[in-house]
């Protein structure tokens, strides 16, 4: 086997709607492989979410197929497998916790999963471990700041063991400090575990910091590669109405009044050096 | 808005006392007993020891008698008029101790309105007393547990215990969001408080229909994240913790038992103290 995690081949897909069928997308390719960190941009309503839900089986195609680890998301005998390799964190916290206390949450999957007690114990303590919650393992959750109830979620999610984890905007209802943490903890869990990350976000700063960015334009995609690569081309992501990192923007804006300066230094502290360089 | 917080259901108070410890099965099964045990019992001597009996269980769960009291508050109502009704509606057998238009109050009637209120207001100590010794998910697991035996003849035991916990997990948020709507209401002019009893239901629409139509998403939402977890029923689920009895349940089964039986006895051989 490859070390393809996630693997779209024409993928294709249309919504079921009371006005007519509404494809989103058409003959969609797309691989991730192991230990990849993907960001994935593009405007509210290009098919970002729908993608993210043919990653475990929620959605299934129409058209083409989705293979999660070699399986194919379309047979039934493998959906728990499937679902249990890829996990899912969505945008409001508030609606993906099950349970009234903590640790219950977080033992949810695998109890789904029919896993012995004493090793639901030990998993619910590595997983609040990992997202560093294990003091509140005790607590309501909604007494929790968003950020930590968005954490919770991610433990509830690791508690699967899962090869990949997929966030639909994650950090898109928190505050700066809540964002912080929450992207401190994905890219740790990927420095780590290896574990396979795919980020939908609105947040450049946070697409900067993935290995891979690919951005969606109207169910295809128009960009895919190293975040230097993609934001780099800011003439095509402004065409789709997309951001580019501030510091890409000073550095474009720079170049334009023909100053000699290099586009791909997104990181603030490469930025400032590149600009104190030419000043010199 | 201070009425919505004050709802208080299904409240817990941790501790750990052998109360706490106690299987919720068994608590669950004693409460049941006790109940009984309440409408059986008869004369004054039963009643001291059910209440003899209370006040123990109360001791021993470190529950401050104050937050009976507090709970028991929101009842006063249902309280005081059953006391009203059992006075006015008995008749007795003597002279009435006092009587005015066509209304008379006998010994008899008092008597029995004074044993209504006491056994009311145990039930309702009684009652709290599991609530408030056990987590609101024990008591769902042990509901769970105690139904089971009935899903051979189809009673959706699983189900029925997860929509509990479900509902319990959500009550916290949604009352959160019913203030949030209400104060963006008040702050377009809303009037919540004034006005007769239609006139406030009809002033509750506003808040009701944006609250039910993000109940509805929220549902959607909550559903595709339990798949996503791997949740396809009750079939081949484990728990992170199991229930078990252990001595302290024995040691409380006989307790109640001991209680059960002298109350019976009491009622085949009445013992009157001052005639009652
Ligand atoms: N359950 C649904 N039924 C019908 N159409 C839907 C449904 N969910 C999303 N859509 C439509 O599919 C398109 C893509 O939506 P979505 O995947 O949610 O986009 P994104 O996450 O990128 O904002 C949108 O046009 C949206 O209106
Ligand atoms: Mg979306």
């Amino acid at each position: 086997m490859d070390d393809a995690v996630l693997r779209a081949e024409k993928l294709t897909f249309e919504y079921d709607t009371d006005d007519g069928e509404l494809e989103v997308f058409r003959d969609l390719d797309i691989t991730v492989k192991r230990g990849e960190v993907v960001a994935v941009l593009g405007h509210n309503g290009c098919g970002k979410s729908t993608l993210a839900k043919h990653f475990n089986a929620i959605l299934l195609p129409t058209g083409g197929k989705v293979y999660v680890m070699g399986m194919d998301t379309a047979s039934d005998d493998l959906l728990l497998d499937i679902r249990r390799t890829v996990g899912m964190v969505f945008q409001n916290p508030d609606n993906q916790i099950v349970a009234a206390v903590v640790e219950e949450d977080v033992a949810f999957a695998p109890e789904n999963l029919g896993v012995p007690q004493a090793e639901i114990v030990e998993r619910v303590d590595s997983a609040l471990e990992t997202v560093g919650m294990t003091e509140y393992r005790n607590h309501a959750p909604h007494r929790l700041s968003g950020g930590q109830k968005q954490r919770i979620a991610i433990a509830g999610v690791l508690a699967m063991r899962p090869e990949c984890i997929v966030l639909d905007e994650p950090t898109a209802m928190l505050d700066p400090v809540g964002r912080a943490e929450v992207m401190k903890t994905i890219l740790e869990l990927n420095r780590r575990d290896g574990t396979t990350i795919v980020l939908i976000t609105h947040h450049m700063d946070e697409a900067a910091r993935c290995s891979r960015v690919v951005v969606m334009e109207d169910g295809s995609f128009i960009a895919d590669g190293t975040p230097e690569e993609v934001f780099t081309q800011v003439e095509l992501l402004r065409g789709v109405g997309l951001e580019v990192p501030q510091t890409v923007e000073l550095l474009y804006e720079l170049r334009k009044r023909g100053f000699n300066l290099p586009l791909d230094a997104l990181g603030c502290d490469e930025c400032a050096a590149a600009i104190a360089a030419v000043m010199r | 808005m201070a009425m919505l917080k004050d709802i208080t259901l299904g409240q817990y108070f941790p501790g750990n006392t052998p109360l706490h410890r106690m299987d919720p099965r068994m608590k669950i099964l004693l409460t049941i007993a006790y109940i009984v045990v309440l409408f059986v019992a008869d004369g004054l001597v039963s009643y001291l020891a059910i209440i003899a009996f209370l006040c123990t269980a109360i001791a021993i769960s470190h529950i401050k008698p104050k937050m009976i009291l507090r709970g028991m508050k929101t009842l006063i109502f249902i309280i005081a008029l059953t006391g009203i009704l059992n006075m006015f509606y008995t008749k007795g057998e003597g002279k009435p101790l006092l009587s005015f238009w066509n209304v008379a109050i006998y010994k008899e009637g008092i008597v029995t309105a004074v044993f209504m209120i006491v056994r009311i207001i145990l039930l309702i100590s009684g009652t709290f007393m599991l609530t408030y010794t056990t987590s609101p998910l024990q008591l769902t697991d042990g509901i769970e547990s105690l139904l089971k035996p009935l899903e051979k003849i189809h009673v959706p035991a699983h189900e029925l215990a997860m929509m509990m916990s479900i509902a319990l997990r959500f009550i916290p948020t949604l009352i959160e969001e019913a203030d949030k709507i209400m104060s963006a209401q008040k702050a377009r002019g809303a009037d919540f408080e004034s006005g007769g009893l239609l006139r406030r239901a009809k002033a509750l629409i506003p808040l009701l229909v944006p609250l039910f139509i993000s109940a509805f998403r929220r549902a959607d939402e909550l559903a595709v994240a339990m798949e996503c977890r791997c949740y396809h029923g009750g079939e081949g689920r484990t728990r992170m913790r199991s229930l078990k009895f252990g001595t302290v349940d024995l040691w409380a089964l006989l307790t109640v038992a001991a209680l059960a039986a002298a109350v019976i006895l009491l009622k085949v051989f009445p013992l009157e103290v001052f005639g009652i």
